[in-house]
């Protein structure tokens, strides 16, 4: 087990080091410059240019850049934001647990109503509750995520008034950060009401950020069922007199889970592009929309760095799933 | 347990406690964007000065409320020497630093702040200059300080002299701009010994209206008002910066009563906040202008009339209600109509294509085809450029002119269009930075802004024009510069540079219940003189 996560911790390092290189290039190839667009219309004059290029170093032939900037990593520095001038490890510590907490019960949400809406519309094929479930599915993978947003922020906190509008908490709050986490934070600072409001703050951007991977674990429970349903073990099964409820929920659902289990691991890349997105309607302050805003004003030492530490978290945590399905599928284990 | 057990009235306790600021008024402004930094020095952006110079800090001098004219702030008077050269600010006594959990200010604003707001921008070698990694200071240097301020003085502790290396009349306005707000000295040295720099940047004491309390990244920022603010004391007893930057969800905040203010609507939510009974709007011509540009350099743009006729060409009306909904007027001077110099009696090239279409054929242009460039961006000064493009295409086309409309990534944009010899006419725009008429026709008219690095993208150099800018730089007579002005609006206008397209509206939607809201023609968002009613 411990050789199978270090050879897999082994393959992370060539995959960064090219990711490095992807990042790097990817937003030097996008035209405009950083230097550009901080003098905007004004203009900036080819003197002035040329000693703000030095001052960053881009005045230097890019591979020699990218060099130092991967003898700069390797000493664990990330750089500086070109545009607040703050270290990029700094600003994204600040901002990455609030897309995990908004991504985690997204994901969690996802799992826990697709999973049960597959089986059930697996078991009634063909039934209403297939029909419609299915139908909604395909909907909730086409839907524009901006529309939908801003729809639901009409509806719910507009006219009905349910919902707040965006942020993470009411402003009446005020405790400084400990985890970072809205939910934590918000009890742990012993204030009344701090947690409801936190709770409230989540409901529409959770739903907007869940409505793809919700869509689609419910779909691939769906077949995957359906295709462990014909199975011979489940005849078996069925023939030897079990009940229903252990059929379907020990030897179909257990077997059944495992593409499932790939997929929602690969939702967590989808939701990492969902939360660009959902993040900028809900203003909600993760790496989304900081990601968004550094391309946008070409802020390499962001965009380079902050590519990079979102890449290997993904990594990490399909490394996770690849583990998990250890404990699900014995036959993996032992391979 | 009886619903009054002592944890209960704990708790209740608690709660009130935790409520407590409800009861203190707190204003809540749904801002456009996060600031970059807390420094104004380093920053160019309107959302970081309104963050940063406008709440946290003053200036020497300052603009008068709603008007661009300028009035004493942390220098409560000035003298200017004959020759225009030397600027003598005696400085407001008795002026407090805010302080916070990890500086108390032991002495009263000096002149040491004055000088060090200054110095530390102005040479490279200030222990201050590069306090943070790769940080530049963009406008002292596109302002031209720099090359403008010769030495600053400290006559006595409340005495400053700032000599100049030529007259210059918008010396003042520039001085009331937010990058030169006065920072602490005592606090940039406390920082110092405490080994954290940075921040200056990240927790900003000033002398203004509000002290800076918190900023969550990309969330909130809170300000708690300045008790002893020199000036008229704010009404309000917390700021809270309600980070929204989608333009509708901002109306929904307000419309939910998350918030009591919000900068930039958009344009097609105008008239369902009008109808809206809880909200208010008000609206200001904005210190702004839209253009087109031509290539003054190039035949057939480098003919006067040609110029002239394609303005003429132009169905400007019919672009206002396109382009901006309605919430603009057209442009017939380079420079906005509230702006002092402004000439009214200039008259703008009247809509007329068929006259249009005979003064292309005098000045012998036949099957013309060009490029009209559309900006990839919004801006106030022009909502939508590819739509307004696609207008000037139709109108010239009636003329017999044909266009190509091209588009370039934002920054490729700036550059491309102050290429030499650039093809066909630029769609772009300007917002006054200081109320200056030189900060409009300086920056984008003169001979000097048509070198490279320049925003002089008619490439037009008129020595008269260009002659008449220095000489009004040079007086400070406030009469004889406005006389100045409006003569060269008129050679404006007679050689046509430009198509001046509009001016836009800047509209402040907010909840009824505010009051005291002064709109600043210069785009700041500043919250000093606001209050809530019941």
């Amino acid at each position: 087990m411990i050789r199978f996560i270090l050879s897999k911790l082994l393959y992370l390092v060539p995959t960064l080091l090219g990711i490095t290189l992807v990042a790097f290039g990817f937003i030097r190839l996008l035209p405009g410059d950083p230097v550009l667009l901080m003098a905007g219309e004004r203009g900036v004059s080819p003197e002035r240019y040329a000693q703000i290029a030095a001052q960053l170093g881009y005045d230097k032939p890019v591979w020699q850049q990218y060099l130092g900037y991967l003898g700069d990593l390797l000493q664990g520095d990330l750089g500086n934001s070109l545009v607040t001038k703050r270290p990029v490890l700094d600003e994204f510590l600040a901002l990455f647990p609030a897309t995990v907490e908004l991504g985690l019960v997204a994901i969690l949400i996802a799992a826990f109503v697709g999973v049960p809406v597959g089986v059930i519309a697996a078991i009634k094929r063909g039934s209403w509750f297939d029909q419609i479930s299915m139908t909604g599915a395909l909907i909730g993978f086409s839907m524009p995520i901006f529309w939908w947003g801003l729809l639901l922020i009409i509806l719910f906190s507009g006219i009905l008034g349910w919902t707040p509008v965006s942020g993470r908490i009411s402003l009446m709050y005020y405790f400084p950060p400990v985890t970072g986490f809205m939910l934590i934070d918000s009890l742990l600072s012993g204030q009344d009401g701090a947690f409801a409001s936190a709770v409230s703050h989540l409901i529409l951007p959770s739903i907007v950020l869940d409505t793809i991977p919700l869509a689609v674990i419910a779909r691939q429970t769906r077949s995957a069922m359906l295709e462990v349903m014909g199975e011979d073990y489940v005849r078996t099964a069925r023939a030897k007199g079990l009940p229903p409820a252990r059929v379907i929920g020990v030897h179909a659902l257990r077997n059944a889970m495992i593409p499932v289990i790939t997929t929602i691991g690969l939702q967590i890349g989808v939701l990492m592009a969902g939360a660009i997105l959902t993040e900028t309607i809900f203003s909600w302050p993760g790496i989304g929309k900081w990601m968004i805003d550094s391309i946008s004003r070409r802020d390499y030492p962001v965009v380079q760095s902050g590519l990079l530490l979102i890449a290997g978290i993904v990594m990490i945590v399909n490394l996770i799933v690849d583990l998990t399905y250890g404990l699900i599928n014995p036959r993996i284990r032992h391979q | 347990m009886s619903i009054f057990s002592p944890r209960m009235l704990a708790a209740s306790a608690l709660a009130v406690m935790a409520a407590a600021p409800l009861h203190a008024k707190t204003f809540v402004y749904c801002s456009e964007g996060s600031p970059e930094g807390f420094d104004p020095a380093p920053y160019t952006a309107g959302t970081t000065f309104d963050a940063s110079g406008h709440a946290v800090y003053n200036r020497l001098v300052q603009f008068k409320p709603g008007t661009t004219e300028i009035e004493p702030a942390l220098a409560e008077s000035w003298e200017v020497s004959e020759d225009g050269l030397e600027y003598t600010f005696k400085l407001r006594q008795g002026v407090k630093f805010h302080a916070n959990d990890k500086f108390t200010p032991s002495r009263d604003f000096n002149a040491d702040d004055v000088i060090f707001t200054f110095e530390r921008q102005a040479n490279a070698d200030h222990p201050w200059n590069q306090y943070l990694a790769g940080i530049t200071y963009e406008y002292y240097s596109s302002m031209e300080m720099d090359k403008l301020i010769k030495s600053i003085e400290k006559i006595d502790d409340n005495t400053v002299k700032f000599t100049l290396n030529q007259p210059e009349a918008p010396f003042l306005a520039n001085v009331a701009m937010p990058f030169v707000s006065i920072l602490s000295k005592e606090y940039a040295d406390t920082l110092e010994a405490a080994g954290t720099r940075e921040d200056l940047n990240n927790a900003p004491i000033g002398t203004g209206p509000f002290r800076f309390v918190a900023y969550q990244k990309d969330a909130v920022i809170r300000y708690q008002k300045n008790a002893d603010y020199w000036g008229e004391a704010p009404k309000i007893d917390d700021l809270v910066f309600a980070i929204t930057p989608d333009a509708s969800v901002r109306l929904q905040k307000l419309k939910a009563g998350e918030c009591h203010l919000m900068p930039y609507p958009a344009p097609a939510d105008l008239d369902d906040i009008r109808a809206d009974p809880n909200l208010k709007l008000d609206e200001q011509p904005g210190l702004n202008v839209g253009y087109l540009a031509y290539n003054t350099t190039v035949a057939p743009f480098d003919n006067p009339q040609v110029r002239k006729a394609l303005n003429m060409a132009m169905d400007k009306q019919a672009m206002i209600e396109a382009v901006y909904q309605g919430s603009a007027e057209v442009a017939k001077n380079p420079i906005p109509p509230t702006m002092w110099s402004y000439n009214d009696a200039v008259e703008d090239d009247a809509y007329d294509p068929e006259a249009a279409k005979k003064m292309l054929e005098d000045a012998g242009v036949t099957d013309l085809s060009m490029e009209v460039w559309a900006m990839p961006v919004q801006r106030p000064y022009m909502p939508n450029a590819r739509r307004a493009a696609e207008m000037i295409q139709a109108d010239f086309d009636k003329v017999g002119v044909k266009v190509k409309i091209v588009s370039y990534e934002w920054g490729e944009y700036l550059k491309k269009s102050m290429e030499e010899g650039r093809e066909g006419a630029v769609i772009l725009g300007w917002t006054g930075d200081n109320g200056d008429p030189d900060n409009f026709l300086s920056v984008l008219l003169s001979c000097a802004s048509a070198a490279p690095g320049g925003a002089n993208r008619a490439f037009w150099c008129n020595e008269e024009f260009s002659d008449l800018l220095a000489r009004a730089k040079a007086t400070s007579d406030p009469a004889e510069r406005t006389s100045l002005y409006e003569q060269a609006q008129v050679i404006f206008k007679d050689q046509a540079p430009w198509a001046t397209l509009a001016h836009s509206t800047q509209y402040v939607p907010m909840a009824r219940n505010v009051t005291g809201f002064v709109q600043s023609p210069l785009g700041d968002y500043t919250f000093e003189s606001v209050d809530l009613t019941e």
